[in-house]
């Protein structure tokens, strides 16, 4: 185990832990975004930095990303982290002016409004990544990613053209913290909406209650990774034993 | 040829090299570099090839092609030996008259000499120019006499001794010991010392470990590692064998950026000459050590010059950098120990073997050793590569050995460290080169681009350039680099275009401060400096463009008006055929022309065709 | 599959094998795929997932991250406008402004007629000679903006 301080409290983590996990642990509120605890840290949306002290000197860090040490010092309020978490709410209410959750946020953290200019398309993608890392690491057929580079980069699948590897299970609409990725179930189909691409799936019908269930592509994946027998999934949850 | 089994063997051949070479031989050096090929050169080197062959003189004089010394504005360059005569501007039609003069009669060529227009006198040997006498040129002086495609000129100038000395009498801890005393320090911009890294990387966990070469080299600016990589491929090579044996890496890298196909051309022949030879490869010069260095190109993203987003890219994946909390000398390329340094850097390293840590440490500055290479370039009349030992002053740099700026102008500023530099003002030009002085006044000594401005430049414009920059090269990866040097971009081009505010100022610095506070990598966290540095020298710029809607410099479209001056213009009409929206009229013959304000679209080119000074920009 | 599609599996597939199939080289093995069709073809990136083993969305990111590949195809001829800083000072923007209107394309877009394509680079390491601008890999510096139609005229 570790001591740290952290905002003057003296707090225990397990070697190899994050501050923020470290944090959380203690009740310790840290704002973040591109964060899950289902997928490896990236560091993108810098909202969760925190300021430590090591070896007389001062700088932020992110705090999902950097590992406790024994005797870190850490302020998770210093004028220094409140000043920058502000400038990156107000990047980011420029970029998605629409977005209740980003609006939400930044009144949280003291941001009424942004001092520059609002994009106008009606934007909620905040390039977390969240679904193209959960897309990759977690379901493991890296249907989306990260496309083009800088102002220009997007959420998207290969060509923007439906993927024919994406098996329709919407953990990225579940994990997207914006709601820029929206899925709906209407009749036999799935529709997941995107910023730039919308895609549908035929969902699979229980053979006892006659209701449309989960994604075929899904269920086949599954069955296929898992050598399972394609009738594991004739009934669905309701219905099974 | 049989590969050399021990450092013994080498000495041998070397011997025998320059046994076989009549120093007297007449040899003809021509500079093959990309500068000197860009200003004609190639058809300069095959007028010579005709011309030798067509003489029957294939036996009686050497050709070579050499890398590039670094004095391009005087290019395409060319060195007869044994006399050290220098030949400048060469064209086609000149190499028939060298040959027949100076090659045949040994007479001197009197037009194509170097005139020092400070002493008013021509002169005829390279090691007599001033352009080269004020430089220290340990690592550039042997690029014009080097054909980097023939490993044997690299062996005749004692090449590949440091490797054999380090391989037979030195432990890979010693070697780290003399890099550490040498004092050298990251010629990459980061200015990390080097001993240091090596001593951590050789301790971190695991067998496995990796070497890479920076040659990256994305400050636009900036050709130093271009003319090392191109032109003294050899030495690189030798420097990242001898910190492989050091750190324990048995393969290396070599990522070249794609701008540069002749240096990747060049480092391939050398890696294929060296392994040939059994100087790399396995069981090196018999010692037991085995080391092999592939080459990787990059693909147009300065953001990959970044160690991190470097090694992403090695890896196959796109050049996002990460977060360096573990360092990676710790965990790198492939997750395992990585050693990786700027060509310059590597290119130090025989230098402080075969002479010494002591005596290496005599040169430059009590914290900046060594020599440094600069590209100097812009408003200067000496455009090219310098190298000087470190802690000579900026206007040594810009006036003795570049002799000062063209066209009588007055000097304003010199931008170093590329986009994550500074712009430095005149005022301080007493200021010796060195890191730590440089990145006091909020510069930093970076690669070594060496940017003059002079007064037609205008410093908003010069903040909008980097920042525009920067943004095109951001990766995207974090909020605040990504959004917010779109934001700087938009501030700065409103102002240059006269919709500046009040508050602007205060706007772009609140925003930098966040920027460089919270940037994920060095590309954000160091790009607003060339901002804050325009707006703490030249912040009456800044207002004039905001307040008076007026830019001083006489650059920013929106701010300026071409004008005819009447007293000048004798309707000559030049300026009538070269405007592309028709806007100017020559109303009468023998008249000055009139220029229509409202097609006027300020592109300059009435301005550029106009020999007489007739047009006025304010 | 058709006689096309035949072609373009041996052709990366040869490609790939230069490189060992090593997933690390991804960046060199698709600047020889763009140096063999003059740019990067869909079904040559779908070649390339499938015989590097490495998803189709990742093999897409990086063709879309560096500026040194086209999606799209080419000119027969490709204009490259140095926009570094040396080249910046001495007015490489007038110059591709000219080169715009003349072509009446923006950078990163081909002539109708397929002849040209305009690409801006920032820094070929010729600083001494700027403002550059380099066709089909042949160097020109010091240009001036009334240089530019006698140059782009040498081509066909």
């Amino acid at each position: 185990m570790v001591t740290l301080t952290i905002d003057g409290r003296e707090v225990q983590a397990e070697e190899g832990a994050t501050i923020l996990e470290a944090a959380k642990e203690s009740n310790i509120y840290i704002p973040s975004l591109c964060h899950n605890e289902g997928v490896i840290p990236y560091g993108a949306c810098r909202l969760c930095l925190v300021e430590i002290m090591r070896n007389g000197r001062q700088r932020l860090v992110a705090s999902c990303l950097y590992p406790v040490e024994e005797g870190l010092v850490v302020k998770t309020n210093s004028e220094r982290v409140i000043n920058n978490r502000k400038m990156i709410m107000e990047l980011l209410l420029a970029r998605c002016p629409d977005s209740e959750v980003i609006q939400g946020l930044a009144k949280q953290l003291g941001v009424e409004k942004t001092t520059f200019k609002v994009e106008e398309d009606n934007r909620k993608c905040i390039l977390c990544a969240l679904c193209a890392r959960v897309c990759e690491e977690v379901v493991g057929v890296s249907a989306i990613s990260l496309v083009n580079r800088g102002v220009d980069r997007q959420l998207a699948t290969p060509f923007y053209e439906p993927s024919v590897v994406c098996i329709g299970c919407g953990s990225c609409a579940y994990v997207c913290p914006t709601g820029a990725i929206e899925m709906e179930d209407v009749g036999d189909t799935r529709v997941l909406s995107m910023p730039h691409v919308k895609m549908e799936f035929k969902l699979k019908k229980c053979k006892t209650c006659g209701n449309y269930w989960a994604p075929e592509s899904q269920l086949d994946y599954i069955a296929k990774k898992w050598n399972l027998a394609p009738e594991v999934f004739d009934n669905c949850p309701n219905c099974r034993d | 040829m049989t590969s050399l089994g021990s450092p013994d063997e080498l000495e041998t051949l070397r011997k025998s090299i320059i046994k076989s070479r009549d120093p007297n031989k007449p040899c003809i050096s021509i500079c093959g570099g990309t500068g000197c090929l860009a200003l004609g050169g190639a058809s300069v080197i095959n007028a010579f090839k005709r011309g030798i062959q067509e003489q029957g003189l294939n036996t009686k004089v050497d050709l070579r092609i050499t890398g590039c010394p670094g004095f391009c504005e005087s290019g395409p360059l060319v060195v007869i030996e044994p006399n050290n005569i220098l030949y400048q501007r060469v064209t086609e039609e000149d190499v028939d008259q060298i040959i027949s003069q100076t090659i045949l009669k040994g007479r001197v060529v009197d037009k194509l000499l170097y005139l020092d227009s400070k002493i008013g006198k021509k002169i005829t040997h390279e090691n007599e120019i001033p352009f080269y006498t004020k430089q220290k040129r340990l690592l550039l002086a042997n690029n014009s006499r080097i054909d980097p495609n023939n490993i044997e000129d690299y062996l005749a100038l004692g090449g590949y001794a440091a490797l054999g000395k380090v391989l037979s009498k030195m432990s890979p801890e010693a070697v780290i010991e003399e890099v550490k005393k040498s004092g050298l320090r990251g010629r990459g911009g980061g200015g990390f010392p080097t001993g240091i890294k090596w001593q951590s990387c050789r301790e971190a966990e695991g067998d496995t470990k990796y070497i890479i070469c920076n040659c990256d080299e994305g400050d636009p600016g900036a050709f130093m590692d271009r003319s090392l990589m191109e032109g003294n491929p050899h030495s690189v090579l030798e420097g990242m064998i001898i910190g492989a044996y050091a750190i324990g890496a048995h393969q290396g890298y070599i990522y070249v950026r794609n701008e540069y196909p002749l240096a990747v051309r060049n480092a391939q022949i050398a890696i294929k000459q060296a392994e040939e030879h059994g100087l790399l490869g396995e069981n090196i010069l018999g010692s037991g050590f085995d080391f092999n260095i592939s080459i990787s190109r990059g693909g147009g993203a300065f953001v990959c010059g970044e160690s991190t987003a470097l090694m992403a890219s090695l890896e196959g994946k796109v050049g996002e950098p990460r977060a360096k909390y573990v360092h990676t000398v710790e965990k790198g390329l492939w997750d395992k120990p990585t050693g990786l340094n700027n060509v310059e850097t590597w290119a130090n390293v025989p230098l402080i073997i075969n002479e010494g840590a002591d005596w290496y440490a005599k040169i430059g500055t009590p914290k900046s050793k060594g020599t440094k290479i600069f590209s100097l370039t812009g408003k200067i009349n000496n455009t090219g590569l310098v190298e000087v030992p470190m802690g000579m002053t900026l206007g040594e740099i810009i006036y003795d050995i570049g002799g000062g700026i063209p066209g009588g102008k007055k000097f304003k500023a010199v931008q170093t460290g590329g986009p994550s530099g500074g712009c430095i003002p005149e005022s301080l030009l007493n200021l010796p080169v060195d890191f730590d002085e440089l990145a006091k006044v909020g510069s930093m000594m970076g690669s070594g681009g060496m940017i003059v401005m002079d007064e037609n430049t205008c410093m908003v414009d010069i903040a909008k350039y980097f920042i525009t920059f920067l943004e095109g090269e951001s990766c995207g990866k974090c909020v605040p680099c990504r959004e917010g040097l779109k934001r700087m971009q938009q501030i700065l081009t409103d102002i240059s275009e006269g919709r500046g505010k009040n508050g602007d100022v205060e706007l772009l610095e609140r925003l930098s401060a966040a920027i460089i506070d919270s940037s994920l990598c060095a590309l954000g966290s160091t790009a607003p400096n060339p901002v804050l540095s325009t707006i703490r020298y030249f912040r009456d710029e800044y207002e004039a463009h905001i307040k008076d809607k007026r830019c001083p410099a006489g650059v920013c479209k929106e701010l300026i008006t071409y004008r005819i001056i009447d007293e000048k213009c004798p309707g000559c009409g030049l300026c009538v055929k070269a405007c592309p929206q028709e806007a100017i009229t020559l109303v009468q013959k023998k008249k000055p022309v009139v220029l229509d304000q409202d097609k006027c679209i300020k592109c300059g080119a009435c301005y550029d065709v106009c020999e007489l000074g007739a047009i006025e920009v304010k | 599959m058709n006689i096309e599609g035949k072609k373009v599996t041996e052709k990366v597939g040869s490609i790939l094998g230069n490189y060992q199939r090593e997933k690390g080289m991804l960046v060199s093995i698709l600047q020889d795929v763009q140096a063999e069709y003059n740019y990067l073809p869909k079904d040559a990136l779908m070649e390339v997932s499938q015989g590097l083993d490495v998803p189709l969305s990742r093999v897409y990111s990086v063709a879309t991250f560096f500026k040194s590949f086209s999606l799209k195809p080419r000119g027969r001829h490709l204009i490259n406008v140095c926009l570094g800083t040396a080249c910046h000072v001495r007015g490489a923007v007038r110059i591709l402004e000219k080169i715009e209107r003349e072509l009446g394309i923006n950078p990163d877009e081909t002539t109708e007629d397929l002849k040209f394509t305009l690409e801006t680079v920032n820094c070929v390491g010729a600083c001494a000679l700027g403002p550059i601008v380099i066709v089909d890999g042949e160097y020109s510096g010091e240009m001036r903006t009334d240089k530019i139609i006698p140059l782009l005229d040498k081509y066909d």
